[in-house]
């Protein structure tokens, strides 16, 4: 057997890439994008520092409070939405029933494609002149309206249906696996005890599961902070400005409009909040057992 | 499927028992509904893509093709215009390719070497390694795009190849170092510890005991990095160049920036296109897409 130290600097030799990318990928340009984000740059990062300035600025941009509140609207109905359908087609999966992984490959496919084909399929369905719309019109339905791709204050429900369409499936897949993991006694026991069904769900199979909702919820918070190829494929942020979200906000001051300065100050704004929402799950989640418990 | 127990008595096993009545249609009446929400944008993918333009002025979304054609199909990959030029979708395919290779098996194995270490070895500083790496897969990119185009741009790697296998390795690490920590923390540890004894170095039992074991978890990871990379639209738009972009940002220039009329049958044929890749990795690998899923997530 080597010598001790010899270990650990083999081990270490092999850590080392994982080492780089963390000191220089990862935690060195998060402090470089903070510094910029103090300074008054635009086209080139100076080091003109003009305090928390842009922060000021960036709070009392139109354009980044819809980006903020679309998130919102955009986040709740999506992890909702996800949620609640992904548990539905859980539970009626593991009804024993025919042809099963027929419809958990037909529920699950749509995540395996990229959001840019989510989002241009939607854009075609649903696109007001020749999309769903008109076919229903031309069915007979003259005043049938499904107008939202157009219209400012719906598009970005339209975003949180595709992104629904496009993640449900994972759900299902997570919570299915959760549901198969439910002894088998339990339903025994509440056949005996005349328990209906749906009730054994709510107070029993819920709580069990209340784990894998943990981990779906936050697989899909973090699809929700990184949203940006949705939009762009399905609305490109209109009609107008009306479906900007964060993510594409920084991109388009990065790399567009030339304003490092508010750019980075957004996505610090960004890391900050999901730092916040994050690091509670993470402990428990990762740290807090030991490694037997694995 | 019935159990026999150990007084003789047979029982079901299984969730709960077989009921039938107006349930079961309810039941299937709800997963069918479902299924066809899932398979409408299929559908109208592939029968956009086969009608030709006079058709889809018709406004019949959900209508057959009158007479199928592939000329769609043929416009999308050879003659589709991407903004600048017009050699269709296949360029981008084969950018989506190059880029694809490379970061596929760069990424893998650099996290089967890190995943290693850190369950096996756990040198100092492994935790904090490990618990960077974990929040570096939550922060959302946006955070590092601006100084990795400059750190690339220093290296003459931004607007090439290398560099978007390099971001893709880079940000695939986490999830490539949670899959094989994991899955390694899964193997008895007196397995490592005899083959220590018997003199086997970091490497040596990285590459003769534990490579051999971890076939489950490399296709989990292949089938991971290939459709998540094949689907990346952000890192090929900012760092591959105009050149090398790869399929999803070319489709994305062909629908959303062509003037003229909207020719929607080769849009969709060219979205088609996009999907084949993820689509075919995704049925063929069936239950495995599904444990890729869950094992990246659910364990820690």
């Amino acid at each position: 057997m080597k010598p001790r130290f010899l270990r650990f600097w083999m081990a270490q030799v092999a850590l080392l890439p994982a080492w780089l990318i963390v000191i220089f990928a990862y935690i060195g340009t998060i402090i470089w994008t903070i510094q910029i984000s103090f300074t008054s740059s635009k086209v080139f990062p100076v080091s003109n520092y003009v305090g928390f300035s842009q922060y000021t600025r960036l709070f009392g941009s139109e354009r980044w409070i819809i980006s903020v509140q679309n998130l919102a609207i955009f986040g709740l109905i999506f992890i909702v939405g996800c949620l609640i359908l992904g548990f539905l087609l859980a539970v009626f999966l593991d009804q024993r029933i025919r042809a099963e992984s027929v419809f958990r490959t037909i529920f699950l496919y749509p995540y395996a494609l990229s959001f840019i084909v989510t989002g241009l399929v939607w854009q075609w369905t649903l696109n007001p002149t020749l999309g769903v719309q008109q076919t229903v019109r031309n069915w007979g339905w003259e005043s049938f309206t499904f107008d939202w791709l157009s219209r400012g204050d719906r598009a970005i429900y339209v975003i949180a249906l595709a992104g629904m369409w496009q993640a449900s499936g994972l759900v299902m897949a997570i919570l299915l696996a959760g549901l198969r993991g439910v002894d088998g006694e339990l339903w025994k026991a509440a056949k005996v005890d005349g328990i209906p069904t749906w009730r054994v769900y709510v107070h029993i199979v819920i709580p069990i599961l209340t784990p894998m909702f943990v981990t779906a919820t936050v697989l899909l918070a973090t699809a929700v902070v990184k949203v940006y190829d949705l939009v762009v494929a399905l609305t490109n942020g209109g009609p107008g400005i009306s479906t900007e979200v964060p993510a594409k906000f920084v991109i388009e001051y990065l790399f567009q409009r030339q304003n490092l300065g508010l750019a980075t100050a957004a996505s610090t704004v960004m890391m900050i909040t999901v730092l916040c929402v994050l690091a509670p799950w993470l402990y428990v989640q990762y740290f807090r057992k030991p490694r037997s418990a694995h | 499927m019935a159990s026999l127990t150990a007084n003789g008595h047979i029982e079901p096993s299984g969730p709960r028992p077989k009921r039938i009545g107006p349930g079961r249609y309810g039941v299937y009446a709800f997963l069918i509904i479902s299924a066809l929400f899932f398979l409408i944008p299929l559908y109208v993918m592939i029968v956009t893509s086969l009608k030709p333009m006079d058709e889809i002025r018709l406004g019949n979304l959900f209508a057959l093709p009158g007479s199928p054609s592939f000329d769609a199909w043929v416009k999308a990959w050879s003659q589709a215009c991407t903004g600048l030029n017009c050699n269709g979708i296949h360029v981008g395919m084969l950018n989506s390719i190059k880029i694809l290779v490379p970061s596929v098996l760069l990424s893998i194995a650099v996290g089967s070497v890190t995943g290693y270490a850190l369950s096996f070895w756990r040198p100092k500083g492994a935790n904090i390694l490990f618990a960077v790496l974990l929040l570096g897969a939550f922060i959302p990119y946006q955070v590092f795009l601006y100084p990795l185009v400059r750190i690339l741009s220093m290296v003459s790697l931004y607007n090439s190849i290398p560099g978007v296998v390099f971001v893709h390795t880079i940000f695939g690490l986490p999830l490539m170092t949670l899959l094989f920590r994991n899955f390694y923390a899964g193997i008895p540890i007196d397995l490592f510890k005899a083959a220590r004894v018997d003199g086997g170095g970091f490497w040596a039992i990285f590459i003769r005991l534990m490579l051999p074991l971890s076939t489950p978890i490399i296709v989990v990871a292949a089938i991971l990095q290939i459709t998540g990379i094949w689907n990346d639209f952000l890192f090929g738009l900012i760092f591959a160049g105009r050149e090398n972009f790869p399929m999803t940002v070319q489709l994305n220039n062909v629908v959303n920036s062509s003037f003229g009329e909207k020719e929607y049958n080769v849009n969709m044929a060219a979205t088609i296109l996009t999907a084949l890749v993820p689509l075919f990795v995704y049925f063929v690998s069936g239950r495995w897409f599904v444990r890729g899923i869950a094992s990246g997530a659910v364990k820690g």
